[in-house]
């Protein structure tokens, strides 16, 4: 058996982060926005949270989600208020 | 991520600089069907964009009528740096600012703080409520439809700035450097509103789908 001591193992000696640190970084993780040290720290973090893993894995969820949401259908009034708008262009030489 | 929303058309398909070009050539050409494609594939996403500068949809499809006519005119000098949607949205943007201010839309209101909520944490900072699983059944459900809703719901209710840029970034899947071109802002204040406004989406999700009572 492994005993882990981490304070101890810690290479850097700024204090570990806290989960609500962590919220605040992911979207900078998320862009790769983070000094390789931060993104360390972070899922140094990662791997021993559930809660912050799945924070993390709704983000990712609900950016997901969003690349869902259609915008509307053209309709024919306006398909055909800018096929108008063409030809007039079209008009103006 | 290009599964998610089934082809338009056979030219979605195509990467899109390719059709870009395809479609450049025969607008170049004088082509009527090419603008017609080119509206059928961009002006969905322009009426979103603009109606979230300015308060009226008649004023929304004003600035994007406005856009078509400047994207026309300035088709020639076009020179394929950007992505043709790219281009399309900062002539919109820009348009739609000034509109915006004419109408004299509410300044923002500043947004700062914690983006969850200060009281699900103790005091050494470590979850006390920790979140809700939603991503199940988010994925389970059928009525994919009423989670779109949900989600154009709470976009509307976004700052305007975040709503932009998770509208852009997200929802029309720009990449970063793209949107901060077309809302000239740096990359971090881009990653700020994206982070605020994520946020909110992430929470109305879990509001919505999540288990145990809050």
């Amino acid at each position: 058996m492994r005993i882990r001591f981490p304070r101890l193992r810690a290479r850097s000696r700024r204090p570990e982060l806290v989960c609500q640190q962590v919220v605040e970084l992911v979207t900078d993780y998320l862009e790769d926005a983070l000094s390789a040290e931060d993104r360390r720290r972070f899922e140094r973090h990662l791997a021993g949270c559930p809660h912050c893993t799945e924070y993390l894995a709704q983000m990712r969820e609900t950016i997901r989600l969003a690349g869902r949401v259609a915008p509307e259908d053209l309709t024919p009034v306006m398909r055909a208020d800018l096929t108008d708008l063409y030809r007039r262009w079209r008009a103006e030489g | 991520m290009g599964e998610l929303r089934p082809p338009q058309s056979e030219g979605d398909t195509l990467p899109t600089m390719d059709a870009d070009g395809e479609l450049l050539r025969r607008l170049r050409a004088g082509d009527e069907g090419a603008f017609v494609d080119l509206v059928e594939r961009h002006n969905g996403a322009m009426l979103r964009l603009a109606l979230s500068f300015v308060s009226s949809r008649a004023v929304a499809e004003e600035v994007v009528q406005d856009t078509w006519l400047a994207a026309l005119r300035g088709l020639a000098a076009f020179e394929g740096r950007s992505s043709l949607k790219t281009w399309l949205f900062t002539i919109l943007v820009n348009r739609a600012r000034t509109t915006g201010v004419r109408e004299s839309r509410s300044v923002p209101i500043a947004d700062a703080g914690p983006v969850v909520d200060a009281s699900r944490f103790g005091s050494d900072g470590a979850w006390a409520t920790p979140p809700e699983h939603w991503i199940e059944e988010a994925e389970d459900r059928i009525d994919a439809v009423k989670l779109s809703d949900l989600l154009r719901v709470v976009l509307d209710t976004l700052p305007t700035r975040q709503r932009e840029v998770v509208l852009l970034r997200d929802v029309e899947e720009l990449t970063s450097a793209d949107v901060c071109e077309v809302l000239a802002i740096s990359e971090a204040n881009q990653r700020v509103l994206l982070h605020r406004g994520r946020a909110r989406l992430r929470q109305a999700l879990e509001s919505e789908l999540g288990g145990a009572p809050r």
